[in-house]
This record gives C-alpha cells, sequence and structure tokens, in this order.
C-alpha cells in the first residue's frame, strides 16, 4: 500500500468523511486520515475545519503520526490562534519526554506556532531545552531562539534568552556552536548596531575551532559570520586567513566560496610585498577553477561570483582563461557568464586564442549568446589594441554570413572600433552600407547612422543614404531620430553646398514635428549654432571626441566593494546590494571591505575605488563647477536679446526669432558663450614661473635674454625679454631649438621686427607647438636654444616647467581612471613630500586646476582629505596622481603614477611650483 | 535562510510544500508555476527573481525542486542544498519520480523537517538519518539507543556510527576519471582536463584511522627529499608522480591536516562515500584521437570521413565506444561504411551514431559517410556542432595511481594486513569533442 492514493480523494463531503476517520478509535485509520489531511493541504485545499479534530490525535506515543500533526498546526496555528491554545500542554509535556528526539522536535514545531499566546507558553521550555544535557536539543534550541525573535523580539531581549545563546558559542558540540553562530547572525542583522555577536580574537578563536569539527552546513554559518569580522590588524588577518584556506578543498562549494569570501576581505589588510600575500593569491585560484566542474547551477553561482573577482582582483586569474571556454552542452545561463569572464580576462597575451573561440560561438544556434559573442569580439578590439585588424576581420567575415541579428550586432561594435582607433579601418565602410537595409534594430540603425555622419566626406552618397533613412523619421525611435540629426549636420557642415536643402528638412523635423524634448532640444541648439557662427559650430559638432575606455561595464567600485563582502550570497548573483531585494530592515547595512591598516606608505588602488566612487558625489561640487552653476552664468550674462527668447520664453517661439538664412552669423553673442565654456573650467589662471636670466650679456656679447614659459589658452608661450646692453644696434633675431623630451619647436619666426638699439629692451612671446623632433634630454623637461643676430650666434640651455605641456583635455573620467590606475605597475609609482604648504584641499585644488591638473574625486578619511587627479601631457601620456592633505598639517603627500614614471620628478616640482606660488 | 521548499510534477502540481518562513505565503508556490515552470522560453537562469522572492530551483528529471526565499541567503549553499536533498530522497527511494514522491509524501515531510530547521540546513548525511527516520515509523528505542543517535547526529563524526563489526574487514577504491577534451578540427587540443574522483566503498569494523597515499607531485618530491634509500624504492617501482591542480575531500578528511602535511587521514563512513574530487591538466594520456574531415560537395551534398586513434598500451582494451557526427537538420539520406563495429544514422538526434564494442590500443579504424541534404533557403549557416566520443578504459587517463590505503584500528584486533583491499581503476569520457 502506498500513500499516493491520498492525492486522489476528491469526493464530495470529503471534509466530513475525514472528520469521522479523525475520529475513529483505531489507530491505524486514524494516521491514515492525518495522511489524507496533510495531502489535501499539500494541494492548497483548505482543511482547516478539521483543526480540533486534529489536534486530538496529538497525544500519541507514534511518532510518525506526532510529526504529521505538528505539520498540521504549523500551517493552520495562525488561522485558528484560540484553538492553537489546546496544543500547548502537549508541546510543554514533550519538553519534558525523555527521549531526546521528542523533546527536541516539541521545541522545534512550538518555534513554528507563531501565535503571540502560545509564545508565552514557550518561554519556560525553550529556556530548559537551551541547557538541556543532549547536544541535540541544544542545537535545535538554539535555532529556536532565532524563531521565538522573529515573532517577538522583545520578549526574547527580556528573557535573556539572547547571552544564554552565546554562551553556547563556547559550547563543546561544535553543531550547537554553529547553529547558535546562524541564529545570532540573524538576529544581529536586524539590530545592525548592537554588538550581539561581540566577535573579539578569543571569540574569534572558538570559531575556527569548532569550524574544523561541525558539519559542512555548519561551516557555512560560521565562515559567513567570520566574514563580517574586522581584523585589529594585518597579523590577525593573516592568522585567520592561514586557518581557513584548507576549507577551499572543501567538496561542498558553499564551503569553499564562504572561505573565498573571508580570504578575498581579509586580504585587503595584508601588506601587498608580504611572501603571504603571494600564496594566498596563488591559493585562490585552483578552487575557483573546481567550482566549474560542479553541477550547472551551482556553476553559474560561482560564475557569477568569480565575475566579481576579477574585477577586483585581476592577478588570480589571469593565467585560467582556457577553463572559461564554453563547452557545447554548457546551458545558456552558464555560456553567457562564462564569455563575459572571457572578455575581462582577454589581454595580449590570449587573445588569438580567445578570438578563435568567439568566432565559433558566433555560429550558434542561441541568439543571445551569439549577440553576445559578436559584442565580445568587439570589445577584444578595443581592449587589446594589436588584435584589432584581426578583430575587424572576424566581424567582416561574420557581416558576410548574412544572418540578420549578427550583422546588426557587428555594425554596432563596428562603429566602437571606429571611435577607438580612428582612420584606420574606414575601408570596411563600404562593405558595411551594402547591408543598410537590413537593419532593423534602433541600435543597429543609429550606429550606422552614426558611422555615415562621421564620415560623410569619404562616402560619395553619403546625403542619399541619410535622406531615405529621413523619409520615415517620425517612426524611428529617439535613439537613431537623435542620431540622424546629428549626422545630418555633421554632413551639412563637411559639404555645405549640396545638402543645406536636407539639414533644413531635419531641423524642422526635429524642433517643429517631435514631441519628444531631447530631440527638440538638440535640434534648436544646432538650429542656433549654425545660424550664428557655423566656426563655432564646427568646432563644437565636429569635435575631437573622448577616447572610449576599454572596460566598459564594470561595476561601480563601492558597489563591487560591498558585493565583495556578500561572494555566495544572493546579492552576489543578482549583482546588487542587499537592499535592493530585501525587504524591511534585514540585511540592509551596508558592508564595506576593510582598510589597510599599516603605515601609510603608497595607496592600494581599492583605496582609490572608494575615492572615485564613494564620497565623490558629494564632493564633486566643491571642486568642479557643476552644471546648475554654469548655466546660472549663462543666464547672469549680459546676452544679446536673440537669445533671451531661445533661454527664457521657451522654445516655441524661438524659430519665428531665427534668422531665416542660415549663414547669417549674428552679433558676439554666441560666441562668448563659447569662451565661457572654456573660461568656467579655469577659475584661475595658470601658474607663470618668474622670469629668470637664461643668457647673461657677459657671454652674449652684450645681448641679454631673460624669459619664462607660460601657457595661455591652449598655446604654449616662450615669453622672452631680449635687452642690448652692448653699444651698437641689434638686428635681425631669429631663434631655433634643439631636439628636446617633448618636441617643443617655435610655431613662427621670433617677432623682433625693429631694431634693438643700445640699452633698449623688448618683449616677445614666441608661440611653441610640441611637434617639433624628440630626443630624450636630462633633465627632461631641458631645452637647448640658439639665437642668433647681426652679430652672432649664442647657445643657452633653460628648464621649462613641465605644467606648459599639461593639455585642456586632461580631466579624465572616473571609470577610465580607476581602470588605468589599476593597469600601471605599482613599480610606476613614485611618491614625494611637499612641505610647507598652507593651502587646504579646496584652494589647493582650484589653484592646480588652474594649470589644467584635475581633480577626479575627493574623499575624507579620518580627516585627511585624498584628491585624485589626473594630467594629461602634450605628447599623450597619462599621468594620474593622489595628493594627500591633512588639515593642520602643512606636509602634503603627493603619489604619482605614470606609464613613462620619468616624468614624475618633473610633475612634482610642478605640484610644488604651483601650490606654493 | 531558505523560506520554503516546493515540489512540483512536469504539470506545475505541487507534490510537496514546506514553509519555514512567515514571510513565504502561499501564493509564492503559484508565482513560480505561472512564472517559471509554464513560461514560454527557455528558463534562462537557475535563480529567478520574482516580486521580490528569489527562486532557486533544480531539476531531476521532470520533477521540479525549488528553494524559496526573500533574504540575501548564501546562494551556493541553497543549491548545494537541493542536491544534497535529492541524495537523501534517492538513497531513501530510489529514483526521484512523481509515483516515488507521492508514495513517500509523509517520509519527505519527515526529512524535511529534519535536515532545515526554520531554513537553516541541519546534518543531513544518509547514513545518520537511517538511524532514526524510517519508512516503518519508529520503533521504540532503548535510552541508550537514543543518546547514541543523537550524539551521532550533533557529534564531531557524524557520519558514522559506533560499534560496527564485520567478520572479513575489506574495502573497495575506485578510482574514476572523466576525461574532457575539446579539439580543434586541426587537432590542436584547445583545453583537456581530467576531473577524477576517488569513491571508496568500506566494510570495516570499529572506527578505523585510515591514512589514503597516492603518486601526487608534491609528496613524492618531499620524499625525494627525505634520503636515497625512498628515492630508490620511487624510482623501483617506476611510478610517475602527477600534479594534481586542486582537489576536494569528503567531510570525513582532516582538512587542516592535509592542508599542513598533504596527508590524507580520516575515518571512513560505513559502505559507499566519494572520498575525493580532483582535477589535473597536465600530462594527460588521450586515449582517443579523433581526425574528422568534412568536404561540402556542392549544396546538396556532404562527404564526411572519420578516423580514430586509439593511444594506449596495446594490451589495453577500451570499451563502449561510441562516436556521434552530428548532420545537418537538412539531411535526407545517409550511407555509411565503416570498417569496424555498427553505424547509424539517427534521424531524430541529427546525427551518425557509430558503435564499438571493444577497441585495443594503439589501433586505428575510421568511418566514412555520404549526406545527401534537401536544398533550403535557409540563410542561417549549419553549425557544425564538434563530434563527441564516448568510451570507457581501464587505466586512469591523469596518470593517479593509488600508493597505499593504511588502516588502522587501536581498539580492535584487526591490523592492515588483515583488511582485504580492492583498488580498481576506470576512465571515461566526460565531454570529449572535436571540433570539425
Amino acid at each position: 500500500m502506498t500513500d499516493s492514493k491520498y492525492f486522489t480523494t476528491t469526493k464530495k463531503g470529503e471534509i466530513f468523511e475525514l472528520k469521522a476517520e479523525l475520529n475513529s478509535d483505531k489507530k491505524e485509520k486514524k494516521k491514515e486520515a492525518v495522511k489524507k489531511v496533510i495531502a489535501s493541504m499539500t494541494v492548497g485545499k483548505d482543511v482547516s475545519a478539521l483543526f480540533p479534530d486534529v489536534v486530538n490525535c496529538m497525544q500519541t506515543d507514534n511518532l510518525e503520526l506526532k510529526k504529521l500533526v505538528y505539520l498540521y498546526l504549523m500551517n493552520y496555528a495562525k488561522s485558528q490562534p484560540d484553538m492553537a491554545i489546546m496544543a500547548v500542554n502537549t508541546f510543554v509535556k514533550d519538553c519534558e519526554d525523555p527521549n531526546p528526539l521528542i523533546r527536541a522536535l516539541a521545541v522545534r514545531t512550538m518555534g513554528c506556532i507563531r501565535v503571540d499566546k502560545i509564545t508565552e507558553y514557550l518561554c519556560e521550555p525553550l529556556r530548559k531545552c537551551l541547557k538541556d544535557e543532549d547536544p541535540y536539543v541544544r542545537k535545535t534550541a538554539a535555532v529556536c531562539v532565532a524563531k521565538l525573535h522573529d515573532i517577538n523580539a522583545q520578549l526574547v531581549e527580556d528573557q535573556g534568552f539572547l547571552d544564554t545563546l552565546k554562551d553556547l558559542i563556547s559550547d563543546s558540540n561544535p553543531m550547537v556552536v554553529a547553529n547558535a553562530v546562524a541564529a545570532l547572525s540573524e538576529i544581529a542583522e536586524s539590530h545592525p548596531n548592537s554588538n550581539l555577536l561581540d566577535l573579539n580574537p578569543q571569540s574569534i578563536n572558538k570559531l575556527l575551532t569548532a569550524l574544523n569539527e561541525c558539519t559542512e552546513w555548519g561551516q557555512i554559518f560560521i565562515l559567513d559570520c567570520l566574514a563580517n569580522y574586522t581584523p585589529r590588524d594585518d597579523r590577525e588577518s593573516q592568522s585567520i586567513c592561514e586557518r581557513v584556506t584548507p576549507r577551499l578543498s572543501h567538496a561542498n562549494s558553499a564551503v569553499v566560496l564562504s572561505a573565498v569570501k573571508v580570504l578575498m576581505k581579509f586580504m585587503e589588510m595584508l601588506p601587498k610585498d608580504l611572501d603571504y600575500y603571494g600564496t594566498l593569491l596563488k591559493k585562490l585560484a585552483p578552487p575557483l577553477v573546481t567550482l566549474l566542474s560542479a553541477e550547472p547551477e551551482l556553476q553559474y553561482v560561482a560564475l557569477r561570483n568569480i565575475n566579481l573577482i576579477v574585477q577586483k582582483r585581476p592577478e588570480i586569474l589571469k593565467h585560467e582563461m582556457k577553463v572559461f571556454f564554453v563547452k557545447y552542452n554548457d546551458p545558456i545561463y552558464v555560456k553567457l557568464e562564462k564569455l563575459d569572464i572571457m572578455i575581462r580576462l582577454a589581454s595580449q597575451a590570449n587573445i588569438a586564442q580567445v578570438l578563435a573561440e568567439l568566432k565559433e560561438y558566433a555560429t550558434e544556434v542561441d541568439v543571445d549568446f551569439v549577440r553576445k559573442a559578436v559584442r565580445a569580439i568587439g570589445r577584444c578590439a578595443i581592449k587589446v589594441e594589436q588584435s584589432a585588424e584581426r578583430c575587424v576581420s572576424t566581424l567582416l567575415d561574420l557581416i558576410q554570413t548574412k544572418v540578420n541579428y549578427v550583422v546588426q550586432e557587428a555594425i554596432v561594435v563596428i562603429k566602437d572600433i571606429f571611435r577607438k582607433y580612428p582612420n584606420k579601418y574606414e575601408s570596411v565602410i563600404a562593405t558595411l552600407c551594402e547591408n543598410l537595409d537590413s537593419l532593423d534594430e534602433p541600435e543597429a540603425r543609429a550606429a550606422m547612422i552614426w558611422i555615415v555622419g562621421e564620415y560623410a566626406e569619404r562616402i560619395d552618397n553619403a546625403d542619399e543614404l541619410l535622406e531615405s533613412f529621413l523619409e520615415g523619421f517620425h517612426d524611428e525611435s529617439t535613439q537613431v531620430q537623435l542620431q540622424l540629426l546629428t549626422a545630418i549636420v555633421k554632413l551639412f557642415l563637411k559639404k555645405p553646398t549640396e545638402t543645406q536643402e536636407l539639414v533644413q528638412q531635419v531641423l524642422s523635423l526635429a524642433t517643429q514635428d517631435s514631441d519628444n524634448p531631447d530631440l527638440r532640444d538638440r535640434g534648436y541648439i544646432y538650429w542656433r549654432l549654425l545660424s550664428t557662427d557655423p566656426v563655432a559650430a564646427k568646432e563644437v559638432v565636429l569635435a575631437e571626441k573622448p577616447l572610449i575606455s576599454e572596460e566598459t561595464d564594470l561595476i561601480e567600485p563601492t558597489l563591487l566593494e560591498e558585493l565583495i563582502c556578500h561572494i555566495g550570497t544572493l546579492a552576489s548573483v543578482y549583482h546588487k546590494p542587499p537592499s535592493a531585494f530585501v525587504e524591511g530592515s534585514r540585511g540592509v547595512m551596508h558592508k564595506r571591505l576593510p582598510a589597510r591598516t599599516g603605515s601609510g606608505e603608497g595607496t592600494e588602488c581599492p583605496d582609490v575605488g572608494n575615492a572615485a566612487g564613494g564620497s565623490a558625489p558629494e564632493a564633486a561640487p566643491s571642486i568642479i563647477p557643476s552644471q546648475g552653476d554654469l548655466l546660472g552664468d549663462l543666464l547672469n550674462l549680459d546676452l544679446p536679446a536673440v537669445l533671451l527668447p531661445l533661454m527664457g520664453a521657451g522654445f516655441g517661439a524661438a524659430p519665428a526669432v531665427m534668422p531665416a538664412s542660415l549663414n547669417a552669423p549674428v552679433g558676439g553673442g554666441l560666441g562668448d558663450l563659447f569662451d565661457l565654456g572654456g573660461g568656467v573650467g579655469m577659475p584661475m589662471g595658470a601658474y607663470i614661473p618668474p622670469k629668470t636670466v637664461w643668457l647673461p650679456a657677459m657671454k652674449a656679447k652684450g645681448l641679454e635674454i631673460s624669459g619664462t614659459f607660460a601657457r595661455r589658452a591652449g598655446v604654449i608661450q616662450m615669453e622672452l625679454v631680449l635687452t642690448n646692453k652692448a653699444m651698437s644696434v641689434m638686428t635681425d633675431f631669429a631663434i631655433q631649438f634643439n631636439r628636446n623630451s617633448f618636441g617643443l619647436a617655435p610655431a613662427g619666426p621670433l617677432q623682433v621686427l625693429t631694431p634693438l638699439g643700445p640699452n633698449q629692451t623688448i618683449e616677445v612671446s614666441l608661440p611653441l607647438s610640441t611637434v617639433g623632433p624628440v630626443m630624450k634630454m636630462d633633465p627632461l623637461n631641458n631645452l637647448q636654444v640658439a639665437v642668433k643676430n647681426n652679430i652672432d650666434v649664442f647657445y643657452f640651455s633653460c628648464q621649462y616647467p613641465i605644467s606648459m605641456l599639461f593639455v585642456e583635455d586632461g580631466k579624465m573620467e572616473r571609470q577610465v581612471f580607476l581602470a588605468t590606475w589599476k593597469d600601471i605597475p605599482n613599480d610606476n609609482e613614485s611618491q614625494f613630500q611637499i612641505q610647507d604648504c598652507h593651502l587646504n584641499s579646496e584652494a589647493a585644488s582650484n589653484k592646480l586646476q588652474g594649470s589644467n591638473i584635475f581633480t577626479i574625486a575627493k574623499r575624507t578619511v579620518e580627516g585627511q582629505d585624498m584628491l585624485y587627479m589626473s594630467i594629461k601631457l602634450s605628447n599623450g601620456i597619462w599621468v594620474l596622481a593622489e595628493l594627500k592633505v591633512q588639515a593642520g598639517n602643512p606636509n602634503y603627500t603627493i603619489s604619482l603614477k605614470c606609464r613613462a614614471p620619468e616624468v614624475s620628478q618633473c610633475v612634482f616640482q610642478c605640484y610644488e611650483a604651483v601650490l606654493k606660488n | 535562510m531558505i523560506g520554503g521548499l516546493f515540489i512540483y510534477n512536469h504539470k506545475g502540481e505541487v507534490l510537496i510544500s514546506r514553509v519555514y518562513r512567515d514571510d513565504i505565503g502561499r501564493n509564492a508556490v503559484d508565482a513560480f508555476r505561472v512564472n517559471v515552470i509554464h513560461a514560454r522560453q527557455q528558463v534562462r537562469s537557475p535563480v529567478t527573481n520574482i516580486a521580490r522572492t528569489s527562486f532557486f530551483h533544480v531539476k531531476r528529471s521532470n520533477i521540479w525542486l525549488a528553494a524559496v526565499t526573500k533574504q540575501n541567503v548564501n546562494a551556493a549553499m541553497v543549491f548545494e542544498f537541493l542536491y544534497k536533498m535529492c541524495d537523501v530522497m534517492t538513497a531513501y527511494f530510489g529514483k526521484i519520480s512523481e509515483e516515488n514522491i507521492k508514495n513517500n509524501f509523509v517520509l519527505i515531510y519527515e526529512l524535511l523537517d529534519e535536515i532545515l530547521d526554520f531554513g537553516y540546513p541541519q546534518n543531513s548525511e544518509t547514513g545518520a538519518l537511517k538511524t532514526f527516520i524510517t519508512q516503518t515509523g519508529i520503533k521504540s528505542q532503548s535510552k541508550e539507543e537514543q543518546s547514541q543517535i543523537t550524539s551521532q547526529v550533533t557529534g564531531q563524526i557524524g557520519w558514522r556510527r559506533e560499534g560496527i563489526k564485520y567478520r572479513r574487514n575489506e574495502l573497495f577504491l575506485d578510482v574514476l576519471e572523466s576525461v574532457n577534451l575539446l579539439m580543434s578540427p586541426q587537432g590542436q587540443v584547445l583545453s583537456a582536463h581530467v576531473s577524477g574522483r576517488v569513491v571508496m566503498k568500506s566494510y570495516l569494523s570499529g572506527m578505523p584511522e585510515c591514512k589514503f597515499g597516492m603518486n601526487d607531485k608534491i609528496v613524492i618530491d618531499k620524499q625525494g627529499k627525505g634520503g636515497a634509500t625512498e628515492e630508490a624504492a620511487g624510482k623501483r617501482s617506476g611510478h610517475q608522480s602527477i600534479a594534481i591542480d586542486d582537489c576536494t575531500f569528503h567531510q570525513c578528511v582532516r582538512l587542516s591536516k592535509f592542508d599542513a602535511e598533504r596527508s590524507i587521514s580520516f575515518i571512513p563512513p560505513d559502505g559507499e562515500c566519494e572520498l575525493m574530487r580532483y582535477r589535473t591538466t597536465k600530462d594527460i594520456i588521450l586515449p582517443f584521437r579523433v581526425i574528422p574531415l568534412v568536404r561540402e560537395v556542392g549544396r546538396t551534398k556532404l562527404e564526411v570521413k572519420v578516423v580514430i586513434k586509439s593511444n594506449f598500451k596495446p594490451s589495453l582494451l577500451a570499451q563502449k565506444i561510441e562516436v556521434r557526427i552530428p548532420t545537418p537538420l537538412n539531411t535526407s539520406g545517409v550511407q555509411v561504411i565503416c570498417m569496424k563495429g555498427k553505424a547509424k544514422y539517427k534521424a531524430s538526434e541529427n546525427a551518425i551514431v557509430w558503435k564499438i564494442k571493444r577497441m585495443a590500443g594503439m589501433k586505428e579504424s575510421q568511418i566514412s559517410a555520404e549526406i545527401e541534404l534537401l536544398p533550403t533557403n535557409d540563410k542561417k549557416k549549419w553549425a557544425r556542432p564538434p563530434i563527441s566520443m564516448n568510451f570507457e578504459v581501464p587505466f586512469a587517463p591523469s596518470g593517479l595511481k593509488v600508493r597505499y590505503l593504511k588502516v588502522f584500528e587501536p581498539k580492535l584486533n584487526y591490523s592492515d594486513h588483515d583488511v582485504i583491499k580492492w583498488v580498481r581503476y576506470i576512465g571515461r569520457s566526460g565531454i570529449y569533442e572535436t571540433r570539425c
């Protein structure tokens, strides 16, 4: 006889029949009936009417029947609170039973009955069970405290159960310890500030001992609890790590992942030059790889976590690319995750293999997967420059397949490749244009339009192509409309004669017939620009684009840190903080990685992560004028009346005010506007060192030259003062530079037009360019100059401040900054002290910005301001800096990171010069 | 923690529903059915979030097991628990099927009550559970028995009870390896690894302390330094050591001891257990090499030739060899010629399946096929899935050798010599694919 028959009772009057059976005298019949009731309950039938009859069966010595009745009670007690009281006596009695299994069962079930009146009766039995001689009862009672806390937190505190629970952490039985830890961790989560767990070196030691002895599940509870602890110093951190690492060999993947979490967190505190740090990094890789041979669901969890780990510490898995290759039979969710990690691990060393794989994937069946594979090829091209060419040819091969979604995806990524490597792969445009008709997805259409607009001068029929899109303008998605508008304006600026009509058409479509405010705004701005000052328009629309970063979908650093603290949990699977998907107070507490406690030498990249991601938003307004300020300035300006309706009276009226002819420039209003744009970025002028004598008269037959360098409006100027201290007139001045480190060269002749008489002085400024021949000098900023006049040729050398070479677009994207900072090896970091500087961090930041040293983020740690800055040199070298300013301490610490570390010394000198003047 | 656990049949009808937490309502049962089981699309993730409730599911044949929670639980633990749950059910009543679940639903509720308390997994070792959760109802136990049960369930050696006695002490070790390969059409190994398991079946009396040794490179190298005599002994026995990338152990193995000394010591559970899993990637013996040749003859014909070569000692025999050659979807007919074994075109599986019962080492065999195709106007190219292979060989492709398994039982009077030990090596194909 089997139990399945209980599922098939659907007769009428069933409840009535069951009632009769439940009250039967025969034990067997009773048991049968209870089983039927449970079966009905499972399929969702309401059998609550039988409550009193079922409870009557409770007093039995048959354990199986007892368990079934308890199961029923747990389900229906809440709906029949008064009846549930009937059961209390039996529970209390069972808690005294000589059989520990029954005592535990009673206390376990009682905790699940969520009726207030019952909880009062629960306290006494629970107190006894917490001190039971049998460990099985104690471990059950420990969990019961958590249950009770969930129903009535106050009661648990009043009854002092929390203290008893804390005592259980020192229990002799490891399973009791594990359950007590689990219960306390859960209770602590709803009291974020209470020091319930009271983790200190002693209690941690106890946990670590229990870790070796308890079940796999218990090990998980303990490891998850350990992860909340913050060791006092690096030594403690190391000793905990040493005792946790053996868990990496556990067969249970959850134990392994929780151990990885503890290690990843505590590693933050270890000094990087420690041998143990390297050992630990090496130990982490194999277990992570092993997780990939688990069942697919666990592989998925593991891969989502590996994705985080790879972002945080790429070095761990950098040699393990092959294990992430997709297998034909992997479930789709595993495939997609593997692909993500492959891209993150792609580097010059393994790119050939990766590309070969991606090409295979692009021919698979699953559409999402194929798209992602194509996209991945594009990302490889952007990430690894050496591979770009191969990637492009692979993409072209794929376009030839004519599979619709492959083509579209390929076009989207080719657009990004064009952005990254301008003027390199335009030969493929023709192929792309062939596929114009097959594009039906907005993203692909927008990408294609962008390409046509960007390279309008090379595509003969660009106007026809764009016009063809214009026909269905209003049916396109906003993305496509915006792109089309910009592309046609670009086209007009490049080929103004043939496309005037087209541009008029698109402008009116965008401004008059569209309801989309973004589109209208952009339309008006172009219209105004074109009508007032086509030159400015050209500068704006055809401006050089900022570089696109390699890693586009990096998780924001603060979030990444938090997620690292949640390795193994749902948060790490969703890549969202727990607050995003957990209701109520539980788990909303934000976790953070511990900071290094060693002396303040050299900051680690994770700290920068904090800075850029975390506190920067608050700090930003004080450093960089926000958009609001800019707009304020704009409106305060005394602009010509034409502009006012545009800004004030709303957009509807604007076209009427506009001059009909597009080419008629109106006043200087807009010009001012754009000059202002440049000006706002520079609240203070750039630092100009005082003039010094470069060539004394003694050495140059009476010609004395003193001078300095300045950077004005983006142009480097050499400002010279020539004094004639000789008796005769000097004429025919000319100047020449020797080859130098940054290719400085005069951009024009030395403008000394009138002869220089005796005792006369003339000031000239000579614009310099940076496209001259290059030769490395020592010191780096040394410049050898030859000046000629009618008397002789004289040579001198001078040193220019390297800040002259800091260009105006040296403000790095925050994400790029982070990636770059991590990317540059630590060996390239150099550190300097600036003594006796009495500026606060804000003033310093403003002052530095004047010299094109841009503050990207700021954060404050224990009264110490950390400023993160970027500088771009005229030859494209980026210098990243971290400036530590402590209130009241006149000594600044500055760390510089650069791919060409030679420049660091010069850059430091600039800092010193700028800050002290 | 886990808020509830549901088991559904393939239609989405609930077979078992157990709620552990108050935040999970009855509607959660329906939410999963509607959004996952009845969803039109293929399941895109084993974790689904529906209205702030997270569902973890695994499928066994056509049965769905789903764990539900509203909190930030340890996701890896939930899946490990679901697998464990399947193991426990299988150990109790065999295959997980709708019928078996319905037949044993009372038992399942009882198990769920025991192994999951307020959503926290508790001891779930079948050996321990079987001592007090039985299908026949609990017999009355003596006081000693009761306390023995509880101490086993909570104890340090939760996987073994005391007082086991056998007339003959015997143990069986199986080294089971699956060798995985992905090869390019040109014969270049794209990736290869062996994932192996050491399965131990022991019938030993008392609480035997065991020590397991194998030709792990790290151990051998360490011993090599120890003294010249041992080194000589190592050479004499001809053991080659292997580099193990990573290994994991059954919970009975003392991990801290392994970490410190790399020695594997444990008290085994009674009966069968998986002592260890390991993974190697270096110096793998690939038992077979597949050489594919696919030629498209016009638009309606394909010619396929596949050669397989066995690469191991001629005295050994491989068994159950099966080569699966995928064919395009628009295949209309296939002619196959093979020198050895039997080959058949299976239209329903879109593949030619070539089976060979036995094959000795250092041999080769080949198959050639002509595939007729129906003309299609499908733009999509045929994806050319890889040729896959199955086989079984009587050696360990990783090169792993068991060096010893010593048994000490200080309390009982039997010694290591009295234990009868059997060791067996089986190498099977995992995912063994060659692209074509």
